[in-house]
């Protein structure tokens, strides 16, 4: 694993101001996320080098990118980053090649990174925009467009790939269209990714690492499994609020069309197609989606039920109800139940109960 | 046309190139540094630029007259280079005009560098451009329609001066006597015809001028 990445900024100005102090891994996605104004954005366009009025410290992977006290800042374009802004900034006055081609051109000046896989051909197809090669940018739809700013980003061979809520522009369809490849991105990139959103749903599909935001401070970070199940932190996620696990494909029950994922604790058995046995998934279990029994349901259409221990009871979204922090054999899992159930059950630490989850998505 | 009237349309196309030319040096870090800046000074920057769109040509001619004549700080220091003063040259012509069509060539380039924004700018820094790169190979063709509206508008308004030139350059045949001055001249003499020639020739230019500048600028945005 290569070094990480330490971000120390302070940013002051009426009405709003920012301190954080963060580290993030040298690998996978990173995903800021909180609401519009916390912050986010500003400290993504600090880790580029773009919010000069952003002062403090940057270290990636053993570099020292900023470090106001000693008077060090490496202007963003000798940062070897890869950013994709909100609104696709492609150039309009260059083919879609033109543009792929212009941070390619200029990557040797700042040191190659091992985020670029292989020449212009293999990124374009890998966005599949390589029959938009000769296209001028004002002809693409917007989806289009940002594969485009994606695929140019990813030819400056960065070391350090930030993107600022690349779908958050884009209506339903074109934000599926977009989906996919960022989740192969995910798989396949070499480099860390900084991806700031506000959307839940992207950061179950695509974090590994999660920093929650909140009026231009960290509440929390850390892997996107220790802090998904974590009580003590503000619903930021309210009535969404859930867990996701990585699981394996086990079996495929081709008579009732089930897959069977094998996770610690698990297995769980879900309706989809076919998929290669051994491939791993994405699976997000919902707080509002699991249900509690003391001994185990033998009559119930549920057909994920698995044995849990209660480690902690904390606030629902609600004042009817509460959260249910559960450990089913190593993963975590939320259940979101009423304060009612609660004292009927006697749900408390420790006590050994019977989860029912009645939906299992999956994310990929 | 007289051998005059060609001397006075080849000076004036000479001038309006120099002139242009010029004012693209001049006025495109002018429009940059207006378009970008947050400076408390650009009220005062922007206000001097426009000045010479709302004051009578003559005004401007009658300072300038006084700033490079032989008694005039401008005028001296020319003097003291061996440059004698520029009031009735070529040269002093083309520092009136520069003055006098500034604005015209300033403001379409601070507005589609305005027009912009940063978000262009940023982008091709973290593709690794330097300021100067991304300001040839980003900003200037994105400003496009812009300078064209410049050089065009400069270029024509350097062609149609009048005032200033009489101030500054006076009358002299084939040094500083550019078209608008033979028409007056020959209007003078009551010689309509010659008048004719170059007034319609005049307006020609000028309507096919604007007309190509539509249809230039006009092509770009239907390709948006």
């Amino acid at each position: 694993m290569s070094a990480p990445i330490r971000a120390r900024f302070q940013v002051g100005y009426p009405g709003f101001d920012l301190d954080v102090d963060l580290d993030l891994p040298g690998r996978g996605v990173s995903a800021l996320f909180g609401p519009s104004g916390c912050g986010k954005t500003t400290c993504l366009r600090a880790i580029a080098g773009l919010e000069r009025r952003a002062r403090g410290r940057l270290e990636v992977a053993g570099e020292v990118w900023q470090d106001d006290a000693q008077g060090e800042f490496l202007p963003p374009h000798r940062r070897p980053i890869g950013y994709v802004f909100q609104e696709a900034s492609v150039f309009d006055h260059l083919s879609v090649q033109g543009n792929l081609e212009y941070g390619q051109k200029r990557s040797g000046r700042r040191g190659r990174g091992s985020g670029q896989r292989g020449g212009l051909a293999e990124v374009a197809e890998l966005l599949d925009i390589t029959p938009l090669l000769s296209r001028r940018p004002a002809t693409l739809s917007g989806g289009e467009r940002q594969r485009v700013a994606i695929a140019r980003a990813l030819l400056a061979a960065p070391r350090l790939l930030l993107m600022d809520e690349p779908l958050a522009a884009l209506d339903l369809g074109r934000k599926r269209e977009i989906l996919p490849y960022l989740q192969r991105l995910h798989d396949e990139l070499e480099i860390p990714v900084v991806y700031v959103t506000h959307s839940p749903d992207e950061v179950a599909r695509l974090a590994d690492h999660l920093v929650l935001f909140a009026r231009g401070r960290v509440l929390a970070s850390g892997a996107l499994g220790e802090v998904l199940p974590r009580l003590d932190l503000p619903t930021a996620l309210a009535d969404r609020a859930g867990v996701v696990v990585e699981a394996a494909v086990r079996r495929y029950d081709g008579h009732y069309g089930m897959l069977e994922l094998g996770f610690p604790g698990g297995p769980v058995q879900v309706p989809h197609g076919l998929v290669p046995l051994g491939s791993r998934m994405r699976l997000q279990v919902r707080a509002r989606d699991v249900s509690l029994a003391r001994s185990r349901p033998v009559d119930s259409s549920i057909t994920n039920i698995l044995p849990a221990t209660v480690v902690e009871v904390g606030a629902g979204d609600s004042p009817a109800h509460v959260m249910v922090r559960l450990d089913a054999g190593g993963t975590p899992l939320l259940a979101r139940i009423t304060r009612r159930s609660r004292d009927q059950l006697g749900v408390a630490p420790g006590m050994q109960v019977w989860a029912q989850i009645k939906a299992v998505a999956l994310l990929a | 046309m007289s051998p005059g009237d060609l001397a006075a349309v080849w000076l004036t196309l000479k001038l309006a190139t120099v002139v242009t030319l010029l004012l693209l040096l001049v006025g495109t870090p002018v429009a940059w540094w207006l378009a970008h800046t947050r400076s408390r000074w650009k009220g005062v920057v922007s206000a001097v630029v426009a000045l010479p769109l709302v004051l009578p040509p003559t005004v401007l001619g009658f300072y300038l007259l006084l700033l490079l004549g032989p008694r005039g700080p401008v005028g001296q220091l020319t003097q003291s280079l061996g440059l004698g003063t520029l009031p009735f040259t070529f040269a002093g012509l083309v520092v009136a005009s520069v003055l006098y069509s500034l604005p015209f060539v300033v403001q379409p380039i601070q507005g589609a560098f305005a027009a912009l924004g940063r978000r262009p700018l940023e982008a091709a820094a973290t593709l690794g451009a330097g300021p100067w790169d991304c300001f040839i190979t980003v900003a200037v063709p994105l400003a496009r329609p812009g300078f064209l509206t410049a050089i065009v508008l400069g270029f024509a308004h350097t062609v149609g001066e009048f005032g200033v030139v009489l101030m500054i350059g006076g009358n002299i045949p084939e040094k500083t006597r550019v078209v608008s001055v033979q028409i007056y001249d020959h209007v003078e003499a009551l010689d309509y015809a010659s008048a004719h020639w170059l007034a319609g020739g005049m307006v020609v230019f000028a309507f096919v001028v604007l007309l190509a500048l539509h249809i230039l600028t006009g092509r770009r945005e239907e390709g948006r």
